[in-house]
């Protein structure tokens, strides 16, 4: 039998604690200067601006329709984006099929792809000329919908980034669910879409509601490929992030940090309900 | 009853291949084999659950090879049970009467029967969380029964309960053997299981399966 290791001398002991205690700063300092970096960023906005300015700003009716538009376009993005990603997420996530990696990668490209080359690629999209027939062309005069520079295509430039980042999310949700519920499921009678909508989506409701949730955070900070495929025109496609670039370019300085203020507001309170959805589904 | 005939079911990087055996209607098989040999594949084979690389798969004298798992008519009982984490033990011993149309009053007929049969009655209401090791096992059986399948597949039904649960679990099965008259193939690794339970023993080893007596499991 071996003999017990010699306890560690007191220099040793002694060196080995003073190198835990470096170690540690070190992570401290190096983690906490991004924090200290974001903290500082928003207390500056939140020192540059007063309630009054707030009041002002909020007051004002262009303000006022950006907050509104922007409400019910993220809504739409994010049902729309949920309503794509759930089905894509578990056909990603449940089938092996020749092309799996290709699919898995193009949902990819959104999240990496600049922002201002999305819109502009949704622009080119929608009026590039194939023949004599162009989309916006057919959209706008015979289906009576048009749609760049108006509000779907602030829906749309939305929904393009928003999406991936539900898919992702969806394709993480259905990966941490197993899959053998499903092909029980399957011998006592369901087809595949039963098992689906019996057995998986119910356990899934929490990963959708992140998704949802994400998207719409996605979807409000966005701004490259709404600016590029929407515009930016007052009381028409004018959403809070293109708001602040509105009040910027006109020099009121007030109302843009007033409005950024409102969306790191909203910010926060996304990630609280994301961090208690975390919580309650580690439960 | 169940015949397999000549089957082949790729597992990994080996196969199970000339598997023939029959069961006839109402016999409790038992087939045993060491962890990893491939029990669990073949009984996968067997409802539909993973493809067959040849042979065939009968059931109630209907060749089912192809078929989905759905219109097979086997109650599987999974070695991880696979409960459904969202449904409570009613909505579990309900569901495949659900999936099958069957009027409210007889579903709600067939889950007083399983409940008493299994000892579920005070469980109904309670979803699948917290339940014992046991417990669990019955809502399986219970719901693998519910729709009276043809045929009963249960996969080391017994392999993660306490002694004196499994002993019950013995009990259990053999009065619902007695009761459904079910044609039941139980996979195990317990000599001990197959003693108490079988009619008939298989041994499966290196890829195939032969019969084997009672006598020479013990």
């Amino acid at each position: 039998m071996n003999a017990p290791p010699a306890p560690l001398s007191g220099r040793r002991a002694h060196r080995r604690r003073w190198s835990d205690a470096v170690f540690l700063t070190l992570l401290a300092v190096l983690g906490g200067s991004y924090v200290a970096l974001i903290v500082l960023m928003l207390a500056a906005d939140a020192c540059y601006t007063t309630p009054q300015h707030l009041r002002e700003a909020l007051a004002k009716s262009e303000i006022q329709f950006a907050i509104r538009l922007t409400v019910v376009c993220c809504s739409i993005s994010a049902i729309l984006s949920l309503w794509v990603a759930t089905p894509l997420g578990y056909l990603l996530s449940r089938h092996h099929f020749r092309g799996r990696w290709l699919i898995d990668t193009l949902v990819d490209i959104p999240i990496v792809l600049p922002p201002l080359v999305l819109g502009l690629s949704l622009l080119i999209l929608f009026h590039i000329r194939i023949g004599s027939w162009r989309l916006e062309q057919w959209l706008r005069d015979i289906a009576g919908f048009p749609v760049t520079f108006h509000v779907p295509a602030v829906i749309l430039a939305q929904f393009s980034v928003a999406c991936a980042f539900a898919v992702r999310t969806m394709r993480v949700t259905f990966d941490e669910i197993d899959p053998r519920a499903e092909a029980v499921a399957r011998t006592l009678g369901c087809s595949q879409g039963q098992a689906f909508l019996l057995v998986a989506l119910p356990q899934a409701w929490r990963g959708m509601m992140t998704a949802g949730i994400v998207a719409w955070a996605r979807s409000l900070g966005e701004f490259g490929p709404i600016l590029v495929f929407a515009g930016a025109t007052r009381n028409r496609t004018e959403v809070l992030s293109t708001t602040v670039f509105l009040e910027l370019s006109v020099g009121d300085l007030q109302a843009a940090v007033a409005v950024s203020l409102l969306m790191v507001l909203l910010a926060v309170l996304v990630l609280v309900v994301l961090r208690l959805l975390g919580m309650e589904s580690r439960r | 009853m169940i015949a397999l005939k000549n089957l082949g079911v790729r597992v990994g990087t080996f196969q199970l291949s000339g598997i023939s055996l029959e069961i006839a209607a109402g016999e409790y098989a038992v087939l045993m084999g060491r962890t990893g040999c491939g029990k669990t594949s073949l009984l996968e084979a067997i409802c539909g659950l993973r493809a067959v690389a040849e042979g065939q798969v009968w059931c109630q004298g209907r060749e089912v090879t192809t078929w989905d798992p759905a219109d097979r008519d086997m109650g599987y009982v999974p070695q991880d049970l696979a409960l459904f984490p969202t449904l409570t033990v009613r909505e579990h011993l309900a569901f495949a009467l659900r999936i099958r149309r069957v009027a409210a009053a007889t579903i709600r007929q067939r889950i007083d029967e399983l409940a008493q049969l299994l000892g579920l009655g005070a469980l109904l209401d309670r979803t699948i969380h917290g339940l014992s090791g046991g417990e669990r096992q019955r809502v399986a059986l219970g719901r693998a029964l519910s729709f009276h399948p043809a045929v009963l597949l249960l996969d080391e039904p017994l392999s993660a309960l306490d002694e004196q649960t499994r002993h019950e679990m013995y009990a259990l099965l053999k009065m619902l053997r007695s009761r459904t008259g079910v044609t039941t193939l139980h996979v195990t690794h317990h000599r001990h299981e197959a003693q108490t339970l079988a009619d008939r023993l298989f041994v499966l080893e290196n890829g195939h399966v032969r019969e084997a007596s009672l006598a020479v499991a013990s």
